[in-house]
């Protein structure tokens, strides 16, 4: 974190029944990144989540119903701006995003408001074939000419938010089915922030099962599409607050 | 019986009921106007069934039941995007109650573990609601 240290970072994991591997994840945590803040928005898991995390002595944000990983994220963003953090970095509490990759991300904040973290083209056993992956493949394109930079993995929920991105999130972000990935995007893009990405590794979710049935992947695509359109239509009037309010 | 006389009845019985609602603050206001403007015009056509004639005639539909049907179909197309639309409010409304409710009981406990917190800034005002509040 050398290029924002100026910033105290705020690692987020949105968490719902998560309770087998956020032990672990949250190790690692504290082992690569030792100065940073950890809260995890447990959002109403049915297991020992929140109990879990406690006993790890992080943060930890009690949602009282199941908002998903928008609502899950914008009440992170809202402590950060509260608690006066000026990076908000989202991991995924099922293992799947190595924090040692952390630091990358935040040396691409210097220069851009949201750092994504991509997995790479070809790594590894993450394999996403068929509709999903063209639906993947059009909403990057997509979201790459908007953004006027090469985006290729828009729906990674790895990533870091700098401050001006904080401020914007805190009060917008959407909570809806894909909002929390593709929306958000294009509600920083139209509202003027710069978004990139940076490769990085990842690993194969601990209890993963990614959607991989037919009609499951066309109807993420029509949803995908939907979502990208409506938000898209909309008019750029949402403004980053003013920044006094953070701080 | 004449079917007219029927539906008049009917009208008049359903203005009935939502006024009573409305009196027992069952139901709210915004919510009553739609029913209680389709009863009045129910008891407007069973009271004068030409109108219903000339009506379909006017916009050419041949047979006047036909333009009810419609119109019915309107009317309870309009109530449930209505419903609909304060539904989504009032999921939206929910979340926010949510994340609110969340960060306050983190920060109760980091009071009652006596740390020392900053004085909480204001909740971040949601744009999207602005409409009824006067402040």
């Amino acid at each position: 974190m050398s290029a924002r240290s100026d910033h105290r970072v705020l690692v987020v994991l949105p968490a719902w029944n998560e309770a087998q591997s956020l032990p672990a994840v949250l190790r690692e945590i504290s082992e690569h990144l030792p100065d940073v803040g950890v809260l995890v928005v447990n959002d109403a898991s049915a297991d020992e989540t929140s109990a879990v995390a406690r006993s790890c002595g992080v943060q930890v944000l009690d949602l009282p119903f199941n908002l998903g990983v928008g609502g899950a994220m914008r009440a992170g963003f809202r402590y950060a701006l509260a608690e006066g953090y000026g990076v908000v970095v989202q991991v995924d509490a099922d293992g799947q995003h190595d924090p040692r990759e952390v630091p990358r991300l935040l040396e691409g904040l210097a220069h851009a408001d949201v750092v994504i973290g991509a997995r790479f083209a070809d790594a590894g056993d993450y394999a996403v074939r068929g509709p999903r992956r063209w639906a993947m493949r059009v909403l990057a394109r997509v979201l790459s000419r908007l953004a006027r930079t090469r985006l290729t993995d828009t729906t990674s929920g790895f990533r870091a938010a700098g401050p001006r991105a904080i401020r914007l999130f805190a009060v917008h972000y959407p909570a809806e089915y894909l909002g929390d990935t593709i929306e958000s995007l294009v509600i920083a893009l139209r509202s003027g922030l710069i978004v990139e990405q940076v490769g990085v590794s990842m690993r194969e979710r601990s209890a993963g099962r990614p959607s991989q049935r037919p009609i499951k992947a066309a109807i993420y695509l029509l949803r995908a599409c939907l979502a990208l359109g409506i938000s898209l239509t909309r008019s750029r009037q949402l403004m980053v607050p003013s920044p006094e309010a953070g701080a | 019986m004449s079917g007219y006389l029927f539906a008049l009845l009917g009208a008049l019985v359903t203005l009935a009921f939502m006024f009573e609602l409305l009196r027992r603050r069952r139901l709210r206001e915004k919510y009553a106007v739609l029913w209680i403007s389709l009863a009045v015009v129910v008891i407007v056509f069973g009271a004068f069934p030409r109108l219903l004639y000339v009506l379909a005639n006017l916009v050419g539909i041949a047979t006047p039941l036909n333009l009810v049907f419609f119109l019915a179909l309107l009317v309870l197309l309009i109530v449930s995007v209505q419903l609909s639309a304060e539904v989504s409010s009032l999921e939206h409304e929910a979340q926010t109650l949510a994340e609110e409710c969340a960060l306050l009981r983190n920060r109760i406990e980091r009071l009652e573990d006596g740390a020392v917190v900053d004085p909480p800034s204001p909740p971040a005002a949601d744009p999207e609601r602005g409409g009824h509040s006067p402040s």
